[in-house]
């Protein structure tokens, strides 16, 4: 059966996890902007992203596919991802 | 928490966009265990990397192999050896199927019509005097004539400790013959004497960068924090150095934990099976390389760190381009 949760959990669980894998200062998972571009502004890379996608994968029991790390652009569209792959299950 | 566009005004901006999503995956192949020359220090003959695999000569395997490559994700094949252009077709299969790089003695000419716009490295060992001692002849003398006003085609210069003071004269030759060129510091592999670099001299050498950089801007491809970086390899309060080297071919990079590394990146040797451990040589002491690639690469993986200040991300960013010219990602 799919599993229901909500958005604004799953974005804030995404922001807290990169603040701690990235070890970001000055920012908590509250005050994360969900649209900022996170390559483009964070200037994360895929190794970041496979740090952050392994522990995604694990807290929320999916795959991420590494072909899809290009569209993981933003908190929310990473959000988008884990919902459909929950849906999906 | 510092964002790319807090710290940069709309001109640096632009220039931030039309690299930051180049995502450069690279690859080095040996295309060859075989040279026309045979330079004193040279890491591929002085590691006896050349003996680790018997060369492949089917040219079929060669296209099968790099269609695995391409599907790996390799978005930049950089051709090395031995001397690439003693085998063409090899090149032409890479030419063919990848953006691709070749690194050459110059000695023989790239033959245009079959490889319009392939960037060729051509490698430089300071003047005519340490050319003979430690490539056996005057190389830049042949190379300069044949691609003489290629506009694919720049000089690796590997600048040693008796060029201190005398890099102009060299960078002028280059660019009378409408070239041109991207510095390094020469390793010596091969423990040739008088060709130890000191402190003292890696500082002139330095500031020597980094004034040719003022006065010859169109022909050096530099920047002044890549000088800084291989002259003193250190980085944001780091060293450069196993732990922290970018170019170690990943399967066989058991690290722990894992520095910021080239994703994907394998050198591979001329039998497409072997793997060699590094971009430069297997034996090499990480603790005194001055490999240019990889210090660039070492701050090219590092863009986290450099977004602090303005001035720190200015200098990625320079030095990102730096890369991408030297690739054809963007143009000179
Ligand atoms: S030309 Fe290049 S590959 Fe050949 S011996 Fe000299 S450094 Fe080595
Ligand atoms: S020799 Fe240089 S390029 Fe090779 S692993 Fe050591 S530091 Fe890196």
């Amino acid at each position: 059966m799919a599993k229901t949760i909500e958005a604004k959990d799953i974005m804030l669980k995404i922001a807290e996890i990169i603040i701690s894998e990235l070890k970001l200062e000055d920012i908590t998972a509250e005050t994360f902007d969900p649209d900022l571009d996170l390559v483009d502004e964070l200037g994360i890379d895929s190794m970041d992203l496979t740090t952050v996608a392994l522990v995604l994968q694990d807290e929320y029991n999916i795959i991420i596919d590494e072909d899809d790390y290009p569209t993981l652009k933003t908190v929310r569209l990473i959000s988008d991802y884990i919902q459909k792959e929950l849906k999906d299950k | 928490m510092e964002t790319v566009s807090s710290l940069l005004d709309k001109e640096w901006l632009e220039r931030y966009k039309r690299i930051s999503r180049l995502n450069i995956r690279s690859s080095i192949y040996d295309v060859t265990n075989q040279c026309n020359l045979r330079c004193k220090g040279c890491f591929f003959f002085s590691s006896d990397e050349h003996k680790k695999a018997v060369e492949e000569n089917d040219l079929n395997k060669w296209e099968q192999f790099i269609d695995k490559e391409k599907d790996r994700g390799v978005n930049l094949a950089i051709l090395i050896g031995g001397e690439p252009t003693l085998h063409l077709d090899r090149v032409e299969a890479f030419y063919k199927r990848l953006p691709t790089y070749c690194a050459t003695n110059g000695i023989i000419k790239v033959p245009r019509d079959r490889f319009p716009d392939m960037m060729v490295g051509i490698s430089l060992w300071g003047d005519e005097e340490d050319e003979k001692v430690l490539r056996g002849k005057n190389v830049f003398a042949i190379s300069s004539k044949n691609y003489e006003g290629d506009p694919y085609t720049y000089y690796l210069y590997t600048i040693t400790p008796k060029q201190v003071g005398l890099t102009e004269k060299i960078i002028k030759k280059i660019r009378n013959v409408g070239l041109k060129v991207h510095l390094q510091l020469l390793s010596n592999d091969e423990d040739v004497d008088g060709f130890f670099w000191s402190e003292d001299q890696l500082k002139d050498i330095c500031s020597e960068m980094d004034d040719m950089l003022d006065k010859y801007p169109d022909t050096v491809i530099s920047s002044k924090y890549y000088h800084k970086i291989i002259t003193t390899g250190e980085m944001m309060g780091r060293s450069f150095g196993w732990k922290e080297c970018p170019s170690v071919t990943e399967p066989l990079d058991k690290r722990y934990p894992q520095p910021k590394r080239l994703i994907h990146f394998i050198r591979w040797a001329s039998d497409l099976k072997t793997m060699h451990r590094c971009c430069t040589s297997e034996t090499r002491d990480c603790s005194t390389c001055k490999d240019g690639a990889a210090h660039m690469s070492w701050v090219m993986v590092n863009k986290r760190a450099h977004i602090k200040t303005k001035k720190d991300l200015q200098n990625w960013i320079e030095v990102y381009e730096m890369f991408a010219k030297l690739y054809q990602f963007i143009p000179w």
